[in-house]
This record gives structure tokens, sequence and C-alpha cells, in this order.
């Protein structure tokens, strides 16, 4: 720890950690108007390139609030007030639609002025600390940097800065942003009934997640049975995986096996395959006519006009999903273990063979204990990658059978399969985007009490 | 006595060995046979869908012909290409994401790095497309989804702008690098810009082919996020929707086994990728520098 801590000091210059608060309460008045006139205080110390850009930033944001982000704000809280109507105009002598609000604009609009405005607090901030490190430099007599300078320290000590500009853009852009909007749109009324531009929707507070989670609705009545089959699926899509493929690895690993080469190959052979390609193939070889139905005819196992209902029959179709699971998963399990299993220190099964274990105790007590070790986190990511296997369900079963009794969802839809066919085929957003907050929150918590143990979130400077 | 027990173990041994061979031969048998299945239907030369038999009754190179005489509105060359070209671009784009992003995690220190993993940590458990809808009138409003080609390139922008988020793997690799080679390159007078450039990324060739691999295979896999946003024009599918639009059932009857040409096609290339680069899936989860 004392080590760390004096590599620290090394590192920064003491006053590129100065807050806010003391930058703006021990500064010189000029500091202070800082916050008022982004880049003053580099300004007045010839820091003009700095100053300059600082202030064409204050600039464009007043400029875009006025114009435009004001009322984007006021709209953002009505989500719209006139509705498009018809207008009969007289002059023509024909009705006219006369375009309203579009409550889903209104939204996105309001959701860009305030990333916007977060990041004016930001440059307010920026300025004011970069004032007061400026007037402290002038006051002790050091040299003030000069813009070349700035630009020079982006490979230097402010690296991260440009290395992180762009790959941070795109995910504002592509995922933060959309987060926030599609959360705000779980608050609102947005569904099939209030679609844009005829209609208007708005604020409704938390009766999405009222009627999601209570009563007898319809809604509740898929909720809990989707929700329940979504986690058996993780369970078992997880843990058939992960065992099958790790006693695969060991079994094609150990000693007495011969052409390790050609079996790992065989295996392999079925990763190597584009995901969506195998998936659809099995939907066709499972299909009611498909190959494994015609092979059972053909030897006799069912009638001729008969088939066994892979896909068909609620049950059957998760038994069936899970096993294609296993083909496809379990090749890749054997991969990344392979490499795991060859760091297993040989001592420990030398020891063991001498104390007279059998494989089986080996297997319990060392292997299987170091492998958890070492692979809990990706243990973690299957798992929520599991919860989350849109492709598998969708590319296999559809998320068939339909059910009646189910709001627009099948028996082995998952949450998310589910949360698909809410919002592109039905345009019920609002419901969409409660489940796209229900999986998150079961996610967060998961990954919240299990994760934050493991040792390599712990100890990630433990090879430095 | 000793000797006995040796020949006993011998043949217990050879039992062992046997059953192990026998059933890695079964279930070897059973990983293979789907493959054999596309293979065996995409030469066969009876049209149609199913059939009440798993052998075809005869064969024809027809299917893969037929795949680029572009006769009708399935137009597998056009897809072929755009997706080619979408999934170099993502390639690029992503790795040159992830790779930047995780070096700044892992050797760089500067404020806000704890609560940046953590806040990358939080926004991966979003369901990702739950904000589909949200992205695509973001490129809506961008002006993306007017034509064709923009789409395209609406498409390298959705798979890539995100990417940043899936720095883990690869800062866990990173981590692996002795900082003492980082100092002592400091020492010698290199900016961190040099010691990025001219010895991390040198030393990370795993984990810049796992990445580059990833990221250019998840366009040719990807279906949902080209649904959304390449809407009906069929002409600017990639060949996962459109592989997929042949299975649907106004073209099921006559385009099944050209849709498993079009698999072994899509296959081949991807496959050889995969088997030459998986070596690398082992170190890149392994570690850099050993010893």
């Amino acid at each position: 720890m004392a080590h760390k801590k004096q590599k620290k000091s090394k590192i920064y210059a003491p006053l590129r950690d100065v807050g806010f608060g003391t930058a703006f309460t021990q500064g010189n008045g000029i500091t202070k108007l800082s916050a008022l006139i982004f880049g003053l205080g580099n300004f007045l110390h010839k820091q003009v390139m700095r100053g300059f850009i600082m202030l064409a930033f204050e600039l464009a944001y007043i400029y875009y609030m006025v114009t435009f982000g004001l009322n984007s704000i006021k709209d953002f809280i009505t989500l719209g007030t006139r509705v498009q109507e018809e207008v009969f105009n007289e002059t023509k002598q024909i009705y006219e639609y006369v375009t309203g609000d579009n409550s889903m604009l209104c939204l996105l609009y309001g959701v860009v002025t305030i990333f916007l405005t977060l990041g004016f607090i930001l440059f307010l901030v920026t300025s004011v600390k970069s004032a007061y490190i400026t007037q402290k430099k002038v006051e002790a007599g050091k040299p003030v940097p000069k813009f070349k300078d700035d630009l020079s320290s982006l490979l230097e000590q402010n690296l991260h800065k440009t290395l992180l500009f762009i790959p941070v853009t795109g995910i504002l852009c592509f995922t933060i942003v959309p987060i926030v909007f599609m959360i705000l749109i779980a608050f609102t009324n947005y569904d099939r009934n209030h679609q844009t531009p005829g209609n208007l929707f708005d604020w409704v507070g938390f009766d999405n997640f009222i009627s999601m989670f209570s009563g007898n609705g319809v809604l509740a009545n898929t909720f809990w049975p989707v929700l329940g089959w979504t986690i058996v699926w993780a369970i078992f899509a997880t843990f058939t995986c992960y065992i099958l493929g790790m006693l695969l690895a060991i079994v094609i690993n150990r000693e007495g096996t011969r052409f390790k080469g050609f079996w790992r190959f065989l295996f392999v052979l079925s990763v190597a395959v584009p995901q969506f390609v195998s998936l659809l193939t099995m939907r066709t070889i499972f299909n009611t006519n498909g190959a494994v139905n015609a092979i059972l005819r053909d030897i006799g196992i069912i009638g001729a006009s008969q088939s066994v209902p892979f896909f068909t029959d609620p049950t059957i179709a998760k038994i069936t999903i899970i096993c294609i699971n296993i083909w496809i998963g379990v090749p890749f399990t054997m991969l990344t273990t392979t490499g795991i299993l060859q760091n297993i220190p040989k001592d420990l099964y030398e020891a063991a063979k001498v104390d007279g274990a059998n494989a089986f105790v080996t297997y319990f007590k060392i292997t299987m204990p170091y492998m958890l070790f070492v692979t809990t986190p990706t243990l973690i990511t299957s798992f929520v990658g599991n919860i989350n296997n849109f492709n598998v369900i969708f590319l296999l079963s559809g998320g068939g059978p339909e059910s009646l009794e189910y709001y627009y969802a099948g028996k082995t839809d998952l949450l998310v399969t589910w949360l698909y066919k809410l919002t592109m085929t039905n345009k019920d957003y609002n419901l969409g985007a409660v489940i796209g907050i229900i999986v998150f929150i079961i996610l967060a918590t998961l990954s919240l009490l299990t994760y934050r143990k493991t040792g390599s979130y712990k100890d990630e400077e433990t090879f430095q | 006595m000793k000797k006995q027990n040796t020949s006993s173990m011998r043949v217990r041994k050879f039992i062992t060995n046997s059953f192990v061979h026998v059933m890695l031969a079964v279930l070897g048998f059973i990983w293979v046979l789907p493959i054999f299945f596309v293979i065996l239907t995409s030469f066969r030369a009876e049209g149609g869908s199913y059939k009440s038999y798993v052998l075809p009754r005869g064969y024809t190179l027809d299917n893969y012909k037929k795949l680029f005489d572009g006769s009708t509105s399935l137009t597998f060359t056009n897809w072929f290409f755009n997706t080619l070209i979408v999934a170099i671009a993502t390639c690029l784009l992503s790795a040159f994401f992830v790779l930047s992003v995780s070096y700044v995690m892992s050797r760089l220190r500067f404020k806000m790095r704890k609560k940046m993993i953590n806040i990358a940590m939080i926004l991966g458990m979003f369901p990702g497309f739950m904000s589909m809808y949200a992205v695509y009138y973001i490129l809506k409003g961008f002006g993306m989804l007017e034509a064709g080609p923009l789409k395209l390139v609406a498409l390298v922008m959705v798979y890539s702008g995100g990417a940043g988020l899936g720095f883990l793997v690869a800062k866990g690799f990173f981590d692996t690098i002795p900082k003492t080679i980082d100092e002592a390159a400091f020492i010698d007078g290199a900016t961190k810009w040099d010691v990025f450039r001219k010895i991390t990324i040198p030393l990370s060739k795993p984990i810049i082919v796992i990445t580059l691999l990833q990221s250019f295979m998840s366009p040719w896999v990807d279906y949902i996020f080209a649904k959304v946003i390449l809407g009906q024009d069929r002409k600017y599918y990639t060949i996962a929707i459109g592989l997929w639009t042949m299975l649907e059932k106004e073209f099921v009857e006559y385009y099944y086994t050209q849709f498993f040409a079009g698999c072994v096609l899509i296959s081949i290339p991807i496959s050889i990728l995969f088997l030459i680069l998986q070596r690398f899936y082992v170190e890149g989860v392994s570690g850099a520098v050993k010893g």
C-alpha cells in the first residue's frame, strides 16, 4: 500500500486532483468569474486557445438552449399537448392534417438536452478548475503551459482522454442515451393505443410495473411463468454446458486417450460453424417433418403419420431447446477449459496418487475446486448471457408453442424474446421497457452478489 | 503376486481406454452429424422442403449455382458483399475501441477510472436490444435510414458504437503484462503513447486476434439488429437475415436446399478462420508473458 501511494504522488502533479469546491472557494475573482464566462481565467493568463475553445462551447450551448433546448425541456415535461387533428381548410375546401406534437420525439430531444446540459456543467467545472490551476501557477511563478503543451499532454498524462474520447462518444450515443430513453418509456403509457404521431402518450408513473407484478391480470399471468422459465433455462443451460464441457475436456486430455487433436477437432468443428447456421439447421432437423422425425418413422419408433412434437409441445420444446444448447455450448466450454486444465499443477495429482486417491476423489478435491476458482467470472458471464440468450430461443422455437393464456408470448419465450415481441411486433414499448428494467435488476443483483467476491475483481493488480 | 497385479491393472486400463474411445466416437458422431446433414442437403437434387427421408436421392451443384445467378430478389452475392464490408469496417473500428479502452483501464491511472469500470459493468447488464428501438430513432434522426448504402453504415455504427464496453477480457490480458517493462521504457524517454504503440500492442497479439475475430464474426451472425435497421430492402440484407428469409413460409418450398448451400458457403471461410486462430483463444485467456 505504501508503495502504491508513493507511485501515485510521482505520477500526479499536486494540483491535478483539486476539486471544484476548493477551486471555486479558494480561487480569486477571475477564477470565480470563469464559472460565468468559460475560459476567462485562461484567456487572461495567455492561454488563448484553451480559453477560446471553452468559450466557444459555452456559446454553442447557450445558442442551442435558446433556439431549441428550452422548448424541448418544456415538451419533455408535458410530452406534447397538441394532438394531430383534421382541420377544415376553408380556402381549399378540404380537410387537412395539422401536425401535432410527437411525444416520442419530445422525450428523445428532452433526453438529448439533459445530456447536453450535463456536458455543460462538466465544462463549467473544468473551466473553474483550469482557471484555478493557472492562477496558482502564475502566483507560484511557474511557467504556464502553452496550447502546444496541452496538445502534447494528450499523448502523455492525458492519454486516457485521447484514447477514450471516440469510444466513450460511441457508448454515449448508442448505449447510454438509448438506455436512459427506454428507462423513461417504462414510466409512460406508450403502447399500441398511444402511437405517435397520431396520438400522444403521457407519464403514468409506476402503473406499468404494478400491472406487470400484481393481480390476476393477463400481464402478471404471463410475467411470472416467463420469468420462471427464464431462470430455469439459464441454470440448466449454464451448468449442463459447463459440467459436460469440462468432463469432455478431461476425458480428451487424460493420459490414456489417443488422437487428442482429432477428437478436439471433431467437437470444435461445431463451434466453428456460425451460430445462426447451426441454430436454423437444428430447427429444420427437429421440425415436425424434419430429419429426426423422418428417421424415427423409418425405424418404426413412431407411426408413419406421427411425429414427436419437438417444438410444439411446451414441455418437450423446453427439453429440446436445452439439449440443442448442449450440442452448441459443450465444445466451447471444452475449448476454453482445456487451457486451464493444463495449468493445474501436476504435483497436486501426484501427491493425491501417492495418498491412494482414485479418479473421483481427485476430480472433486483438485480439479473441480481449481476450475471453479479460475472460471467463476466466466460462469457468471455465461449465466448472464443465457438469461439474455435471444438467439437460441428466437432462432430455434421462436418462443413457440404460442399460448392463449399468455400476453403475446409463447411457452418457451424468455424475458428477452418476450421483450422483443412486445416492442417490435406489438409496439407495446412501455411494457418492453419494464421488462428490460426487470432483467437488468435481476442481473445486477446477481452480479453484485457474486462478481465482487471473485478474485479477478479484487486482485486486479496481482500480476503487476 | 506382483506380476498378476500389474497385468490385471493393464487389462483394466485397456478396458477403460477402449470404453473412453468408443464413447468419444459416439459423441463425435453426434456432434458431426448435423454438419453432414447440412452438406448433404446442400447437394440434394430434389427440390422442395422437408422430405420423408434423410439421405438425398440425387446430387447436384445447382443449388450453389442458383445462389449466384441473381434471377430473383434473393440476391446472395449482394448479401455476401454487404456483410463482408460491414464486417471489415466493424472489425477495425471496434477492435480499435476495445484495445484503446482496455489499455486505458489497465495501464493508466486517473480519477474516474474505477467509476468508469463500474459504469461499464452496469451498462453491460441491460439487455442489448432493450434500447434497439431508441437506437433506431437516433439513427433515423441522423438520416442514416433513408438510403440502402447508408443503412449499412448505420449498421457498422451500431455494431461498433458500444464496442468499447467489451474491454474486460482484453483488460485482464493487459493486466498480466508486467509494469516493469513500461517503466523501463519511461526511463528511456518514451511517452505513454509510445509505450502503447510499441510495447503493449506488439505483446498482445493473442488478444488482438481474438478481438478482431470476434468483431469480424458478429456481423455474420447477428440477426436482430440487422433486421431492425435494414428493414424490408432485400438488396441490402446481410447474410444472416438473407438466409433466414429463405426459410420463411413464402420461400421455403423453393429455397430450402439453396438455404443449406448458402450455409455451407458461409461456414467454410469462418470455420477455417476459427480453426486457424483457436489456439489464440487459449493464449488469450491465460495471459501474455509467462514466467
